[in-house]
């Protein structure tokens, strides 16, 4: 198509591409919908204030975002994220409060990084529980991943019967009084948890691209079969997928029980359907293979923008929800379109070549 | 045996069909004549099973037209074929196993009361009528699942039956099928013919065809080279006409010394579903520089000992030993990374992951030889990547597009570029000319003599008499999974590689003795 004589078949194929390109930018151009459209129907909506409670609220669902898009581009699917998250904060608040009693009259206390790294080990220990059904004892993930979501939802209520740990301000003798800075402490006039945001966000999208666990991951998503007969380590690849969502969903439930400064059991009900949403919104394929990072993150702030903004507007949770629930729709409406244009142009240059 | 006394039922008129990257079929006229078998031979992707789609409306023309009784016909799915009473026959069998035999029958037709409520007792009754006219004994009950490959068959046959088809397209239909077996076939095909149903039967094995045809179309590259009726035809003008007269190159150019042992196996064993062994207790040796071809029949269990050498089945028994180095575990990264590469059969399933690009297929198996700790040097990738595409005479318009815009021998290559960046010492090709057309078969035969020459050793596996005897060293012949025949290049003979692929599939001992 580089040179100069242009045929219809050339132009077809230009406006092809044209279109192809604002598909593939959909997420982006609805974001920035989305914000036009706020910050005149809605007040306040620009303020700086607002900025960061929101950007607060869409990091929670793009950290579970980020390691779901993993595991979806992997060909599975993690319903535990959610009650990660309630078992996560609930560990972190009973450390902060009690340490650990290790029956000789005395307890163990740590401070505040020993008690993030104790609580992201938990979290990367139910994702490898759950790598580990999945591979080994052959459970479908989406069953392997229900079971562990009541069995962690269930374990974080008996942890503390029910009740709330309250005022986890920390303690400065035991050097955990920096607790609460995870969640309301801010760096250059940003938030710590936006700034944990951009390390994992970053981290996530150098393996996805520059790593051959990265490649593989999608490979193991596009065809699994393919992928072993290749020699990539399928079992290995699916280990990771699901220990990093654990470690992920383990961030959002330390930063939620530092930014509330207490822990319930039941935090974090459904969150994983906002994150399965967040990376189909993004662009994520959930029959595996293909997904960004990137789009994740984007797909994630549509929602909060979305959910935030209309809360502003003062228009009621229900349709808030019914909203929600048409975006999605919306989206992979048009992503399935986008797949067709994008064979199409494919194809085209391709029988352009074998001509 | 006269044309006349057979009315054409169905015909191609100036059909054209296109797929992205070839031409399969180019302004064919076909007729298809009722009351009358209708060969069809080609060489594989030469177009017939691509025709039998188009009839079966599997497949919709490009151009040209479909007639039936003068009038022309559109068939947008399987079903609107089914209703003008056509029914085919697939090579690769369309069988649901977790349904039992009367299940898979009358899928989608069942015998029902008031449309609601499934009659089984009908449909049993019917499979055992039909079973009984197929001469087989297998049980309605029993799960397909269960079955033999060449019971199965037998099934999609009975299927078809139980559809009243006026035209039957047999795709391949004894391939699975021992000699008693086709001969029942044969009878059942008798019967029909007098019923006057149409009949198209395709089949590489040519004593076959000219037993049992009325008349022959023969197909190459998508074009009819010949049509006529059955009298006069013998193998000399089949073969003609098959290959043309520039008969395929594939001679080998110069003759190398082979080097040290580079493959043994001993006495490999692999169960398979069914109770008995995919692979009973296969040995074999291979030399550097060596192409040995494994000759077999469908189901012989070829695919399954490429796949065990590789170390794709965790329970298998027997040693394998790459130049000199006995393997460990199974573990098929573990053996890639010992100088084993294998290029699966079916490329869709098993050599390439469709939605990723043509890159990300090519170097999935060795992102080692590009990567610096866990860092990938994407540079480097794509020059690997062009280098290879350039040596491979791969037609692609980026290597960024999915794989999947490919048309079958591109593919091909694709595969054998990934399992060549891996830097292999032998070589496991399973059909590597399956589905490709005939120009990017002979690149990918040169290939392989080119790597043979540089010293790899191959072992590949094919169902084509020609390819194998043209391409080989030295052949061993697999049936039943066990290794019937083993043969140099100087003493083997088409007759000794058919006999011996028939052993074991013959009914009884005293066949199996003198084989």
């Amino acid at each position: 198509m580089t040179d100069s004589t242009v045929s219809p078949a050339a132009t077809q194929a230009g406006s092809n591409h044209t279109l192809l390109l604002l598909l593939k930018a959909r997420t982006f151009i609805a974001l920035i919908l989305v914000f036009v459209f706020f910050s005149i129907f809605a007040p306040n909506f620009l303020s700086t204030a607002n900025m960061v409670i929101m950007s607060k609220h869409v990091a929670l669902n793009a950290f579970l975002a980020i390691g779901m898009t993993f595991v979806i581009v992997s060909g599975g699917i993690d319903l535990s994220v959610g009650s990660i998250v309630g078992l996560c904060g609930m560990v972190a608040g009973y450390l902060l409060l009690n340490g650990i009693d290790i029956g000789l009259g005395w307890s163990v206390q740590f401070n505040t990084l020993e008690i993030c790294l104790i609580v992201s080990l938990v979290g990367i220990s139910i994702g490898a529980l759950n790598g580990f059904l999945i591979t080994k004892l052959n459970v479908a993930p989406f069953i392997a991943t229900l079971g562990t979501l009541y069995i962690a939802r269930g374990a974080a209520m008996l942890s503390s019967e029910g009740e709330t740990f309250p005022n986890l301000t920390g303690n400065a003798e035991y050097g955990s009084q920096s607790y609460r800075l995870i969640g309301s402490g801010d760096f250059l006039g940003i938030p710590i948890s936006i700034w944990m945001l951009i390390a994992v966000g970053l981290l996530a999208a150098y393996i996805a691209k520059r790593t051959p666990l990265g490649r593989f991951i999608y490979a193991v998503g596009g065809n699994e079969r393919a992928a072993g007969l290749s020699g990539v380590k399928v079992t290995r690849v699916k280990y990771f997928v699901y220990m990093f969502s654990g470690f992920c969903a383990a961030l959002v439930g330390i930063i939620i029980s530092s930014q509330l400064v207490a822990a319930h059991p039941a935090t974090g009900d459904t969150f994983e359907l906002n994150a399965i949403a967040a990376a189909v919104l993004g662009g994520t394929s959930m029959s595996g293979g293909r997904g960004k990072i990137g789009g994740t993150i984007v797909g994630a702030f549509v929602i909060g923008v979305l959910s935030d903004g209309l809360v502003m507007m003062g228009v009621s949770a229900f349709w808030q929800t019914v909203i929600k629930g048409m975006v999605i729709i919306a989206a992979v409406v048009i992503d399935q379109a986008q797949q067709k244009v994008q064979a199409k142009v494919a194809l085209q240059a391709q029988a352009a070549v074998g001509k | 045996m006269s044309g006349s006394a057979h009315p054409v039922g169905l015909s191609i008129r100036e059909g054209t069909k296109v797929y992205p990257g070839t031409v399969a079929l180019k302004e064919v006229d076909f007729d298809l004549r009722m009351g009358a078998v209708n060969v069809l031979v080609g060489e594989n992707g030469a177009g017939k099973s691509t025709m039998m789609k188009v009839i079966a409306g599997v497949e919709q023309l490009t151009s040209g037209r479909v007639e039936m009784d003068g009038h022309e016909v559109n068939f947008h799915s399987t079903d609107d074929a089914e209703h003008h009473g056509i029914g085919i026959v697939f090579q690769e069998l369309n069988l649901f196993p977790n349904l039992t035999v009367s299940e898979n029958i009358f899928m989608a037709h069942e015998k029902t009361r008031l449309g609601i409520d499934i009659d089984a007792e009908a449909q049993r009754a019917e499979t055992r009528a039909l079973m009984r006219r197929l001469e087989h004994d297998i049980d309605p009950d029993t799960l397909v699942g269960d079955l033999k490959v060449g019971q199965q068959q037998i099934v999609e046959i009975a299927k078809s039956l139980s559809r009243d088809a006026r035209i039957l397209i047999l795709d391949e239909p004894t391939s699975a099928l021992s000699n008693a077996e086709v001969e029942i076939l044969f009878r059942v095909i008798e019967e029909l013919k007098a019923e006057g149903v149409g009949i198209v039967y395709i089949s590489h094995r040519l004593e076959e065809l000219i037993r049992v045809g009325d008349h022959i179309t023969v197909l190459r590259d998508g074009v009819i080279t010949g049509a006529q009726s059955m009298e006069g035809v013998d193998i000399p003008w089949i073969v003609r006409n098959m290959i043309g007269e520039s008969s395929k190159d594939f001679a080998k150019e110069i003759d190398h010394p082979f080097g040290e042992e580079a493959l043994r196996i001993e006495d490999m064993r692999l169960a398979d579903s069914s109770g008995g062994f995919a692979v009973d207790g296969v040995s074999l040796s291979l030399r550097q520089g060596e192409i040995l071809g494994i000759y077999g029949l469908m189901g012989a269990g070829r695919t399954e000992l490429l796949e065990a050498i590789i170390g794709r089945h965790h329970h298998v028994t027997g040693d394998v030993w790459v130049h000199g180095e006995k393997m460990g575990k199974p573990r098929v990264a573990d053996r890639i990374a010992k100088g084993l590469a294998l290029i699966p059969e079916d490329r869709k399933h098993d050599g390439l992951v469709q939605i990723l690009s043509i890159r990300e297929n090519m170097t999935l198996s060795s992102v080692g030889a590009f990567t610096h700790g866990i860092h990938m040097d994407l540079e480097g990738e794509r020059s690997r990547v062009a280098d290879f595409v350039k040596r491979m005479v791969i037609k692609i318009a980026s290597p960024e597009n999915p794989v999947s815009a490919l048309s079958g021998g591109n593919q091909q290559k694709v595969v054998i570029s990934k399992a060549l960046m891996t830097g292999p010492r032998v070589l496991l090709m399973d059909e590597p000319s399956r589905g490709i057309d005939i120009g990017a078969k002979a690149e990918v035969f040169r290939v392989m003599r080119q790597l043979a020459a540089e010293g790899l050793g191959i072992v590949f596996v094919t169902s084509d008499l020609e390819e194998v005897l043209s391409l080989s060293d030295r052949i061993i012949v697999m049936s039943n999974g066990r290794i019937t025949g083993e043969f140099s290049k100087e003493e083997v003979t088409e007759t000794k590689l058919v006999t011996a692929s028939a052993v074991g599939h013959a009914p009884d001992r005293a066949e199996r003795e003198t084989a």
